[in-house]
Order: structure tokens, then sequence, then C-alpha cells
């Protein structure tokens, strides 16, 4: 995961990076933003920082404390979506700037500085959050004061709002059809859960739980085990797996505590070559901290991979790469974190409006055929239709695309049966 | 000492009017109410600062675990606030409406028994008082009973943080886990969240911390007090004189404990939330940087601390997004190698002379020295 230090050095060199970058995104992006600027008294009712050639946005990331190392990945990825909408001309005749704000891996941090773009600086929207319980210090926030919040990170459901927009995918959609598919393909029966302890593991494993015993014949849970959040033990619970010998290990171990897994399942003489490994937690990003060849041979079940083949994705990776560095890797978060601004941008064009209120009645049905991941669209629950997909792991720290769905899944965070 | 210990010096009557007038005139008529909340914010760790004077620069008693009774307070407000806003309609798309959404996400369909008296205001208001009390009383008793004291004593409290907060984030369908209590909304009715709510709040705020602030004064000032001073520079003297000094290190600790509950609590309604975050040993100690920073033997020197800890944190990192932890680190070095006696000590050392110089030519008689501990050379540790 890129650090500040890996980033462009210069400022000079950081702008001419930038505008390389967009380059060849210009021709891609709808020609709409040229035509006439509507005036600001009509797109902009409510007060927003809109002016007649700017609008405000706000990015809330943790780009210091533990989080730092996921959430730049999704700073990076939505600075690079405003740098290509500014180079094509921005949004309703408006180039974006940006007031970027530190999370600081801190819950209440993340609250007051919600607070603060929303209040003082009357952000049009704010692209931010990671962690669930980030989220939940700021959901309060966004509600009261009437924002918009693009939220990257693939998370637990059991949530909707009317002022959030949810770019990654909820639990049922990155559990189901990786669970069918390791079942009907690889003939998996017995499963072993490892999670870090919070809500989100703990909601994720729920819902599988309740798919494989309840729609999965023959189909059990032999063991479910839970670590706190940093945890770097794990021979318990491996010692656990290797007398259960279950079929597939069912992963959402979080963060750096995956370091110490991996390396220690490898120690352990499990070969993820023999033993099927699927993970909902470990993206480019972990693997880059992990190694390639501690955990190549596990599979990865998420809605985007750097290695997929598509037009739009070539253009996206060079482009982060040009503007970011060789180095950097671009993991499932990080696509859903460039989708935000993107989604935005149609989203306003489409209301011809930035009031929150016409952008939230807006946002459904809204359809963005250049992600990276492929066309996507927004539901009425604010979540995104989005394909499931499973990757198997290679030394490079790169996967290959084993499975994808053929269809976009509706996105369920209330999901019946499932609770 | 001054002749009548039982009432302020005057040097501390104009210390509280200086305080008042800015808490109460100058910055709710300056500050825009998103800054005056942050400000009520910042005030909120004053009362933990305030404790950790009495309990560690007057008892010498360090305690690295003041995060805890900050998180028992807040965490008291807090289950009161989410029961209100747990209402059976608020709730009605859970499995089991009328109990707080973390505990349907956790499969809990029964409110916990701990729970139940958290129903009532006046319960959990008497909670905020009477938890923290008892838990400091049983920390207190088992340590300073059996001499415990000095570094084991920190170490101690901040085992006691580490396993709190891992109790905390273990159990989440109790206690809502690392997400903390959130969306919190009411007190008895009246919306917490609207800006009017939140400049009643600040107000209230300040009133409390002014009746710790007196209550602290008079410690101070009472017999008490100055047994914990000399509790603190020679203990063995002070046992040998027939006292007990284990019941006045009880004493002081679980003061402090109450005034950090009460700043959780206040917390809690100022921010609308309570986490695990602030319960740990990484808050328990920032804690302790805004008593040092303010002068650990200064009771206003507590608030002003961590006023202004609090504020360059807040315009540092709005400034300096990605570097902001160096500059806040650099500041905290500077502060404690060039004033090692924190901003009061500071201020008695090179403020207080002038303005006496400017003021009191005609009053020689008072002793200025006298009514300033610091100044007069407190023995410094």
């Amino acid at each position: 995961m890129a650090t500040e230090d890996e980033g462009p050095q210069s400022r000079l060199r950081r702008s001419l990076l930038m505008g390389m970058a967009a380059a060849p995104f210009a021709g891609l992006l709808p020609k709409t933003a040229f035509a006439g600027a509507p005036a600001t008294s009509a797109i902009n009712t409510t007060g927003l920082a809109v002016t007649d050639t700017e609008v405000t946005v706000g990015i809330l990331h943790s780009v210091t404390g533990t989080m730092a190392i996921s959430e730049t990945g999704s700073v990076e990825a939505e600075k690079l979506a405003i740098q290509q909408i500014n180079d094509a001309g921005g949004i309703l005749g408006r180039k974006i700037k940006i007031i970027q704000e530190d999370g600081a891996s801190d819950w209440p941090t993340f609250a007051e500085k919600a607070k603060k773009l929303l209040v003082n600086d009357h952000v049009a929207a704010i692209f931010g959050c990671w962690t669930s319980a980030s989220r939940k210090a700021v959901l309060p926030v966004v509600e009261q004061y009437n924002g918009m919040l693009y939220y990257p990170t693939f998370y637990e459901g059991l949530e909707q709002s009317k002022n959030v927009i949810y770019t990654g995918q909820e639990a049922t959609q990155q559990i189901l059809a990786s669970l069918n598919w390791v079942n009907k393909e690889k003939g998996a029966k017995t499963f072993f859960m490892v999670g870090s302890d919070y809500i989100w593991p703990r909601t994720s494993n729920k819902i599988a739980r309740k798919h494989i015993e309840g729609h999965l014949e023959g189909c059990k849970v032999v063991g479910e085990e839970y670590f706190p959040l940093g945890a770097t033990q794990f021979n318990s619970v491996i010692n656990k797996i290797k007398l259960k010998k279950p079929d597939v290990i069912w992963m959402d171990v979080v963060g750096g505590s995956n370091v110490a897994f991996y390396k220690q399942l490898k120690a352990a003489g499990i070969n993820l070559d023999k033993q099927l490994l699927l993970t909902i937690s470990v993206t480019e990003d972990e693997i880059d901290g992990i190694g390639g060849e501690n955990i190549a041979g596990a599979y990865a079940c998420m809605k985007y991979f750097e290695s997929l083949k598509n037009p739009n994705n070539e253009a996206f990776v060079s482009a982060f790469h040009k503007m970011w560095g060789d180095k950097t890797v671009i993991g499932d978060v990080t696509q859903a974190a460039y989708l935000g601004p993107n989604l935005w941008k149609l989203t306003a064009e489409k209301a011809g409006s930035f009031d929150i209120d016409k952008i939230a009645a807006a946002s459904p049905g809204i359809e963005f055929k250049g992600a990276p991941e492929g066309y996507v669209k927004i539901h009425d629950n604010h979540h995104l239709w989005s394909r499931t997909r499973v990757g198997r792991a290679r030394p490079d720290g790169q996967f290959d695309v084993v499975f994808e769905t053929p269809d976009l899944i509706e996105p369920n965070p209330f999901p019946k049966g499932y609770q | 000492m001054t002749a009548n210990p039982r009432f302020f010096s005057r040097s501390e009557l104009v210390g509280l009017g200086v305080l008042a007038l800015l808490l109460v005139v100058i910055l709710p008529m300056s500050l825009d109410i998103f800054r005056l909340n942050l400000v009520a914010k910042y005030l909120t760790y004053s009362f933990v600062a305030l404790g950790l004077v009495i309990c560690w620069g007057y008892g010498g008693i360090l305690s690295l675990g003041q995060g805890v009774f900050f998180g028992i307070g807040g965490y008291c407000m807090a289950m009161f606030l989410k029961l209100e806003a747990s209402s059976v309609e608020n709730t009605k798309i859970q499995s089991t409406p009328g109990i707080p959404d973390f505990m349907d996400w956790n499969q809990i369909t029964q409110l916990p028994l701990f729970w139940q008296p958290f129903h009532s205001l006046t319960l959990s208001i008497l909670a905020v008082f009477v938890v923290p009390a008892i838990f400091a009383f049983i920390i207190g008793a088992a340590m300073f009973k059996r001499r415990v004291g000095g570094v084991y004593f920190a170490i101690i409290t901040q085992a006691i943080a580490a396993i709190l907060t891992i109790l905390i984030v273990g159990q989440q369908g109790y206690t809502g886990g690392i997400n903390g209590i959130t969306d919190l909304r009411t007190l008895h009715g009246w919306d917490i969240r609207t800006d009017s709510a939140k400049f009643i709040l600040y107000f209230v705020e300040v009133a409390c911390l002014f009746g710790c602030l007196l209550v602290a004064l008079f410690v101070k000032h009472s017999k008490l007090g100055r047994i914990l001073l000399a509790m603190r520079d020679k203990e063995d003297r002070v046992r040998f004189s027939g006292y007990s000094v284990a019941n006045f290190k009880i004493f002081a600790f679980c003061l402090s404990a109450v005034f950090a509950s009460i700043g959780g609590a206040l917390f809690t309604l100022e921010v609308g939330f309570m986490s695990p975050s602030f319960v740990g040993i990484v808050p328990s100690i920032e804690m302790v940087i805004y008593a040092a920073v303010g002068g650990r033997m200064s009771i206003f020197g507590a608030v002003y601390g961590t006023m202004v800890v609090n504020y360059a944190k807040t315009s540092l990192s709005e400034s300096f997004p990605e570097l902001w932890q160096f500059a806040f680190g650099a500041l905290f070095i500077a502060v404690v190698m060039l004033f090692p006696n924190g901003l009061a000590g500071a201020w008695n050392e090179y403020v207080q002379p002038l303005i006496d110089r400017t003021f009191s030519r005609n009053k020689r008689s008072t002793s200025v020295a006298s009514e300033h501990p610091l100044a007069n050379g407190a023995p410094a540790e």
C-alpha cells in the first residue's frame, strides 16, 4: 500500500502527472460538462459551497493511524476521479475543489470532521469513511445536517440512509454467490470460520452460516472463532483447523492480523494449493503486507480485482499508476472509492442541481458505464447493483479471476431469512 | 498558605472571574455554534484533567487509567439515551423492535438486566456519580491499603483500562462493541442535536465545570488538601503522624474518578455518541498530557491546558491533514521542555510577577508568593 512517501514527490511533478493521467479519460466522459453552465442560484438552493466556477467537496479518510494503510488507496482513487472530472470540464460547469480532512483512525474524530465539512465548509458531498465504526459515527451527522456521503467499503449491511450512497458491496452480495461457487465447483461441504471480533465479520459469518446450513445441501459449519482486532497469535485456531480438516477455511480477519495469520498458516504446513481457503477480507492492498508467497493459492471473493480485463479497467489502472506511482496496487475498496465522485457527477447532471435532496432523489437508477468493475447501477436502496467475483491469489500479489456471476446481483441490506 | 484556608485567595477569585468571563461571555459571543460545540467537547476533557490535578498533582497518585472513568460516565449516559432512541416505532425494522439496534444485529432478543436501570434518567445520572466512585473505591482500597503506589499503581490502572476496552469490544451484543453506542437523539424528549440544544448544553456544562472547580479549590484549601501535599512529599511522616494515608489516597482517587465520569457523561450529550476509543490506554495517557501541559499543580491550568491542546489538535489537523501528528508531538515536547510545570508554571514564573509589579505596588503587605505554592517553590518532583 502506498504511503505518502511513495506518491509523486514534487508539486510540479504531481500536477504534470495528474494532467497526463486524465488525458486518456477525457474522451470517455460525457460532453455535457462543456455546455453553458447553469446559474448558481438554480443549482444550489440550500447554501452549499457552490460558486459560479467551483463546487467544494470533502474527502474524509484516515491518513494517519492504523487505518491509514487501508484508506490511503481510497483517498488516491477519489483524487484521481476528481482530477479526471475537472480535466473533462467539471460538473455543471464547475470545477471540483477538495477539502481534505483526516479521520486519524479515530471514530469521534471522524464525526467531528464530518460536522466541520458540513457546517463550516458546506461541502456538496463527502467521499469518505472506511471502517463500519467510522461510518456509524458519521451517519448521524450527515443525516442531521443533510449531507451526502459516498461510502466505499464492502460492509455488513443492515443500514440504509437517504444521505449515504454505498459504493461497496453489502454482505449478501459478497458472500452468497461465492459460497454457491465453492460448493458447486469445488464440492466443499464443511466450513471453518475465522474472523476479527467486530460487527462486520460477525454479521458476515451469520449470513454465511445461515446460507451454508439452510441453502446448501449437506453443508455445515464445523468451527467459528473470533480474534480481537490486531491479534497476532493464531496457532491455537490453526491447530483446531488441522484437527477438524474443513473443506474450506472461511476468513474475515481484517487489517494487520492477516500478515500473522497467513505466515503462521504456512509455517504450520497448511498448503493453500491443497486446502481451500476463501477470504472476504483480503484485497491486493493486504497482500502487499502479507507477501504474495504466503497467500498464493487462496481464493478471495470481491467485486473487483486489479487484474480484471476490460477497457475501463485498463485505462483506470494505467491512470492510477501514472498518478500515484507504479508500486501502488489497487484493491476492491480503492475501485469502489473511485466510483464515488463519478456517480455523484452523473447524479448531479441528472438532477440538474447540487441540492442534497435532489441528489438523493435522483440517485436510484444512475448508471455508470465507465466503472472499472464494469457496468454498475444505483438501486432504490442506495446500494449498487454489482457482480461478485472470485479470484485466486498469485505469488506476485495479483489475482487470477476464476469466477464471476453472469448477472449483476441485487443489493439487499436487510436480507430476509438471514438476520 | 493564607491565614484563612477556608476561603479562596484573591488570585483564585480573579482566576474564576477570568475563566467565567472567557467561557460565559467571550467564547459564546465570538464563536459560531459549530466551534462552540468543539469548545464544549474540549471542556469535557478538562473535567478529567481537573481530577488528575487533585489526584496526581496534589496526591502524587499518577493514574494512567482515567479513560475508564470517563468511559463509565459516558456509557451510563449513552445507555440512557440509546434506550430512549430505541423506541418500538423507531426500531420497527428490526427483528426484535424496542431494543438497541446493535443488540438486534447480535441476535439478542431481550434487553439485558444491567441495561434496565437506564430506562430512568434519575438512576442514570445517579449512576454517573456512584458507579465510578464505587469502582475507584474498590481499586483504591485494593491498592492503597497494600501500599501499592507510584509506578506500580500507574501500570495497574493502565491494565484496567486495557481490560475494560477488551471487555467492551468483545461483548458487542451488550455494549455496541468497537462501534460504540451511536445515533443518540433525545434527552427526555428534548432533541440534543439541534443548535439551540447545543447552546444550552454548553452552558450546563460550564456550570458543571465551575461546580467541580469550586469543589477542587475547596479540597485544595481544606486540611485534606494539605495532607495530600504532605503525603505526596513524605508519605511516611504523614503515616507516623497518625493519619491513615490509604484513606486519603482513596478519597482523592475517587474524587478524580467522579470528575472524569461527569466529563464523560457530558461528552456523550455534547457529541452524541460514546465508544471504547475513549476508554483505552492511549486516550487515558492523552488525558494525563492535558494536565501536564496545563500544569499538574494548577486547577485552572487543567482547564486551559485541555483547551490549548485540543484546539491545537483540531487546528493542526485541519491545516495539515497528513502531517499534523508530527506538529502535535513537537508542540507537546516543546511545552514540556520549556515549561516543566506546564502553562500554569510559565504563567506564575513570567506573567504573574509582571502583573503583580504593575498593580500591587501599594499592597506590599499581602504576600503574593504565599498565594502561589508553585511560584513559591513547591517541591517539584
